[in-house]
């Protein structure tokens, strides 16, 4: 049982990162997200989360270090087993498609996700501009429960949106994890919604900060 | 039936509130056509009934779902709404009827909106001097130094481009622009969007920092939390419609919101309930009826789906538009 | 208490419905002109050596040449043929252009190549490059069609590349990558969807310009035959009976000529707005 769980991780390997030589956004970061946990990370803006999401889900390469999935480097021409989900759902959909065309390039989509995430049917013949950031939103989630895909980070997912939405989203994202025994990495500004739905909160200075003692 | 007490408001008190009044929105519903599938022309109730009144050094938040209108709400004040849009509605600005004459006038001068996004600065044009032109007395680099230090700016930043500051300094920089200019009435929208904890109670203090100028501050904006923090009122806005406005004084004592979706609202922050209400809002192409939120109100009857409630005055500001208020 | 302030008609529904008619309007009257050619037979600009040298009559509303030719039906075949060279010239310059702003979008490499490529063709004027290549073609229509072609790519290519830089740093591209969507999944998806109205505009509007080059170096004799009834060829003749004082010879073809070319022109224009309401 130990042996399994020690592979089934997103580890962060000694992850080091800058745009610019003289100034190393940060260094030494470890962190590792089994399946089906949810971790919450927090930090001021500015501090480079999102830097690390990306690398997390190889948008970005790391300057020094690397991003095990499951106990290996994943292959870059496949879906990607870690999935972003970004803060901007009107910036991550094509403004010309129908909101269908979403589900089509996640093809094999389980059935029951649109529903858990309130999708409703009316939506789908519709394009991004005739409907709200939060409705879009659970598009983009959708998206990112594609059947090859094991980690989930997702980025202030609902910092634009009210209480209700935001609640109705990680509702239902916390569902569908819990089924499908995902790991989650949730940035945030917001402690208390980390409080609500991580199993475990890390403060990313922290985490910068216990690195750089380290140096 | 609950049965409020009215405040006993004297004459002279009644007067004196009425002179203090900035703005006063009545009415208030702006309609856009556009075209639907094919040639269809399709028409979107984007707000159906706004009210509102703010008085000199006050801060209202008004508060609503993303995707409720919000946005345009500010646009339609201002009269900078899109072409295929109608407004319609009183607005009177310190009670004298704002024409179209009168709103081209004090838009930019009296009435200053400060946008949500940061691209709305000259990109060429050094910060402080955009800042400076909007001052009419105390026409200074130094004053304006002075501006750029109360809300936490280095003044080194007066000679820097906006492509050169961060989302955060250009949010500091539309604050100071609010406090260099003249302007009584200040809305902002969605001032905390993108911004940290910290950033935010920052913010939030620079709001402050404008009523203390005596100036009306309208916050549009859709995190609850952020609006209890600052405003003295907070208007709740459901589906193009004010469906409440609460002072927070009353919130302070205990009191609970009135509106059956303000307390879902509230019910659905994370440190309250976290409570998902089973509900999406009235899409804007929909022609309502009954009350907005009948469908998603577990306290809704039959009433609810037949007839509209109206906006009901509790006291002088305060008002709900729901037919079991408070029950 | 109400007062209703603004504008009571909802603008921009009847702004984009005048829209379509005008670029109906302009699309019928453009059909008129292009495929009037189909119908006109050798007889009707046949000479008759009876009726040379007339002013604009009823019964020939251009006026007659030299050799008794109808100058309207004369004028209406250059048109035909200076669409039809257009048309080709238009289409294979849209592909070319499409191409190789799709080439641009592969990698740095390619980038640099295209955009090289651009500067270069920019910089040399389109009318001396043209009158290179259909000289070296040896003329005729072969010639002036890819003449045009090559000459009028690069302007339309670098309004395609920097719409497709924009579309490729989009968040949704990104996302669709790694979904594992491949190459050709994003340029049919992503790209050709937002590019497909400014291909069309930018079709419609090459036309003027190759129209207008077409006349211009079959005027200067480096383009069609003289046998052919181009626009060009018409002006180039006439010009020895200027002096004669035969005005029409001169004034009615250039007139059509220069109305075929702002037809295209408030075509692609109106186009625009229509696709691009911004």
């Amino acid at each position: 049982m130990t042996k399994w769980l020690g592979a089934f991780m997103l580890e962060c390997k000694n992850i080091g990162f800058y745009y610019n030589r003289s100034n190393w956004l940060f260094r030494n970061i470890h962190l590792s997200i089994e399946r089906g946990e949810i971790i919450g990370i927090y930090g001021k803006s500015g501090s480079g989360k999102t830097t690390l999401a990306k690398i997390m889900a190889n948008y970005l390469s790391p300057t020094e270090g690397e991003v095990l999935v499951d106990g290996e480097k994943s292959n870059h021409s496949e879906v990607y087993p870690v999935q972003l989900i970004w803060q901007h759902p009107e910036q991550a959909i094509n403004p010309k498609w129908k909101l269908s065309k979403i589900f089509e390039e996640a093809k094999e989509l389980d059935q029951d996700i649109p529903s858990i995430l309130g999708i409703k049917e009316e939506w789908l013949n519709r394009r991004a501009h005739e409907l709200s950031g939060g409705e879009l939103q659970r598009f983009c989630i959708a998206r990112a429960f594609h059947p090859d895909t094991r980690y989930i980070i997702a980025d202030e997912i609902t910092s634009m949106f009210d209480a209700i939405t935001q609640a109705q989203i990680w509702h239902a994202l916390i569902r569908l994890v819990k089924e499908r025994n995902i790991g989650v990495l949730a940035i945030s500004h917001h402690i208390s919604l980390l409080e609500r739905i991580s199993d475990r909160i890390i403060d990313f200075n922290q985490l910068k900060g216990a690195s750089e003692k380290s140096f | 039936m609950h049965v409020y007490e009215l405040n006993h408001e004297t004459q002279e008190e009644l007067e004196k509130i009425q002179n203090n009044l900035l703005l006063e929105v009545k009415n208030l519903s702006l309609t856009i056509e556009r075209f639907g599938k094919g040639w269809t022309r399709e028409r979107l109730y984007v707000i159906r009934d706004f009210h509102l009144k703010i008085h000199h050094g006050e801060v209202v938040a008004i508060v609503g779902a993303s995707g409720s209108g919000k946005s345009l709400l500010a646009d339609a004040i201002l009269g900078i709404h899109p072409k295929n849009s109608i407004v319609d509605g009183m607005i009177k600005y310190e009670n004298e009827l704002l024409t179209e004459k009168r709103r081209k006038r004090l838009r930019g001068n009296d009435i200053l909106l400060i946008p949500q996004m940061t691209n709305a600065l000259d990109p060429l044009m050094k910060v402080g001097k955009q800042v400076k032109t909007l001052m009419k007395q105390n026409n200074h680099q130094k004053a304006v130094k002075q501006i750029f230090q109360k809300v936490g700016l280095d003044p080194d930043v007066y000679d820097q481009i906006p492509s050169a500051c961060s989302g955060g300094m250009i949010r500091k920089i539309f604050i100071a622009m609010a406090l260099a200019s003249e302007a009584k009435l200040i809305i902002a929208d969605e001032p905390t969007n993108g911004l940290d904890y910290e950033s935010i109670d920052e913010m939030l203090f620079q709001i402050k920092m404008l009523e203390k100028d005596n100036k009306g501050v309208i916050m549009i904006t859709h995190d609850l939390e952020a609006a209890m923090k600052v405003a003295d009122k907070i208007a709740v806005f459901y589906a193009g419609e004010t469906v409440e406005v609460v002072d927070k004084k009353h919130l302070k004592k205990g009191g609970k919101f009135r509106h059956p979706y303000s307390r879902a609202l509230w019910n659905a922050l994370p440190q309250n309930g976290f409570i998902a209400i089973d509900s999406t809002q009235p899409s804007a192409t929909e022609k309502l009826t009954g009350c907005s939120f009948a469908k998603q109100c577990p306290k809704a009857t039959k009433k609810c789906k037949i007839e509209k409630p109206l906006l009901k005055e509790i006291s002088h500001d305060e008002m709900v538009r729901c037919f079991y208020a408070g029950m | 208490m109400k007062n209703q302030y603004l504008s009571i008609d909802f603008d921009s529904t009847n702004y984009k419905r005048r829209i379509l008619w005008k670029i109906i309007g302009l699309v019928c009257l453009f059909l008129l002109v292009a495929l009037s050619g189909f119908w006109i037979g050798e007889e009707q600009i046949e000479a008759n050596m009876g009726e040379k040298h007339l002013s604009p009559s009823l019964d020939h509303p251009f006026g007659t040449d030299w050799l008794g030719r109808d100058m309207f039906f004369r004028t209406l075949l250059g048109l035909h043929l200076s669409w039809k060279v257009g048309l080709f010239a238009a289409v294979i310059s849209t592909v070319i252009a499409l191409t190789l702003s799709l080439l641009s979008s592969i990698n740095k490499f390619f980038d640099s190549l295209v955009t090289m490529l651009i500067d270069l063709f920019l910089s040399i004027p389109h009318l001396v490059a043209l009158i290179l290549i259909a000289f070296v073609l040896g003329g005729g229509v072969k010639g002036i069609v890819i003449g045009i072609a090559f000459t009028h790519w690069p302007s339309l290519t670098r309004v395609l590349r920097a719409e497709i830089l924009q579309i490729k740093s989009s968040e949704y591209v990104h996302i669709s990558k790694k979904l594992g969507k491949s190459r050709m999944w994003i340029i049919r998806h992503h790209y050709l969807p937002q590019l497909a109205p400014q291909l069309f505009v930018g079709f419609i509007l090459l036309f003027p310009h190759a129209i207008l080059h077409e006349s211009a170096i079959t005027f200067l004799g480096f383009g069609l035959s003289p046998e052919q009834p181009a626009i060009g060829i018409i002006l180039s003749e006439a010009m020895k009976y200027l002096t004669m004082g035969m005005w029409w010879l001169v004034v009615f073809p250039g007139l059509s000529l220069f109305g075929m070319v702002v037809i295209f022109d408030a075509l692609g224009n109106n186009l625009r707005k229509l696709l691009n309401p911004n």
